[in-house]
């Protein structure tokens, strides 16, 4: 739903006359939304611009990026960057966004005191 | 092999309808990039569910969005997200808001200059109309006003 939206937006700023470029892992979503510029990295959703705490890796990836800024010049083009997350193991490609992929919820209480104690963790003890 | 995550929805929320996903056939808008992007203002959005210190979580159908100021320290920064595993991205946010990048590819005059402040919202909405016709007239909004001339989206 993410690359919908991201998508949705694209379209209509660059309608507007600014132009875009959007990320994407789910090459079927944004092929049907048809952003105007898109750079497609074959990871699991969560990690578009790269691994976590992987400074080298995230930077090759939005370096690529960028220069598709000014590579691509035909409307709804896509380029594939040739990362792939694990050589070894491709096992998450059969289980990404598939049923237990998501971990679960916590209940709305617990999630509502979770919030309370994130925003007083800024508001009270760490004044600006 | 790219994965199919249309297919993968449909069967994920096998009780619901099917979600009809927008489908643009016709070629989308276009704007060519008006000089070198190392000398554009290069504004920052993230789908992720970025949070900047004591802003207030999004919640679903959201179609609210966050500023996050572009000199925003990683320990200030949260998730909050139903719709993809925000672990890594509760360690990193660079994995989906890759604000640390960008600010090195500004610095090292490869980036362009990035706007200030960058921009988050959460992703996850289904009403492509309500993304279409309330968020991203916002944002346009947003961006002209700052007279942004690049603008890089970062879905997750």
């Amino acid at each position: 739903m993410c690359h919908q939206s991201v998508g949705l937006i694209a379209r209509e700023v660059e309608a507007a006359g600014i132009p875009t470029l959007c990320m994407t892992s789910a090459l079927d979503i944004t092929q049907a939304v048809n952003p105007p510029r898109a750079v497609f990295l074959n990871y699991p959703l969560g990690h578009q611009t790269g691994k976590p705490d992987d400074r080298e890796n995230q930077r090759a990836i939005v370096g690529d990026a960028l220069r598709a800024f000014e590579t691509i010049n035909k409307p709804g083009t896509i380029v594939e960057l040739p990362y792939v997350w694990d050589a070894n193991d491709r096992g998450w490609e059969e289980t990404d966004y598939t049923p237990g992929f998501m971990p679960a919820r916590p209940k709305k209480a617990e999630a509502d005191r979770a919030e309370q104690e994130r925003r007083r963790r800024y508001t009270t003890a760490n004044p600006e | 092999m790219p994965v199919a995550y249309i297919p993968r929805t449909r069967e994920l929320y096998s009780a619901h309808e099917p979600y009809r996903w927008a489908v643009n056939g016709e070629p989308p808008p276009w704007a060519p990039l008006k000089k070198p992007l190392a000398e554009c203002k290069v504004a920052l959005m993230s789908s992720g569910g970025v949070l900047y210190r004591d802003q207030p979580r999004f919640h679903r159908e959201d179609a609210s969005y966050r500023l996050i100021p572009k000199n925003a320290r990683r320990d200030e920064l949260s998730v909050w997200h139903f719709g993809y595993p925000t672990k890594d991205a509760e360690k990193d946010p660079n994995c989906v808001f890759p604000l640390e990048r960008l600010r090195e590819f500004e610095a090292e005059r490869r980036g362009g200059d990035l706007c200030d402040p960058t921009f988050t919202f959460m992703g996850g909405i289904y009403s492509a109309r309500k993304v279409r016709e309330e968020l991203a007239p916002k944002i346009v909004t947003e961006l002209r006003s700052r007279n942004v001339e690049a603008f890089y989206l970062v879905p997750a």
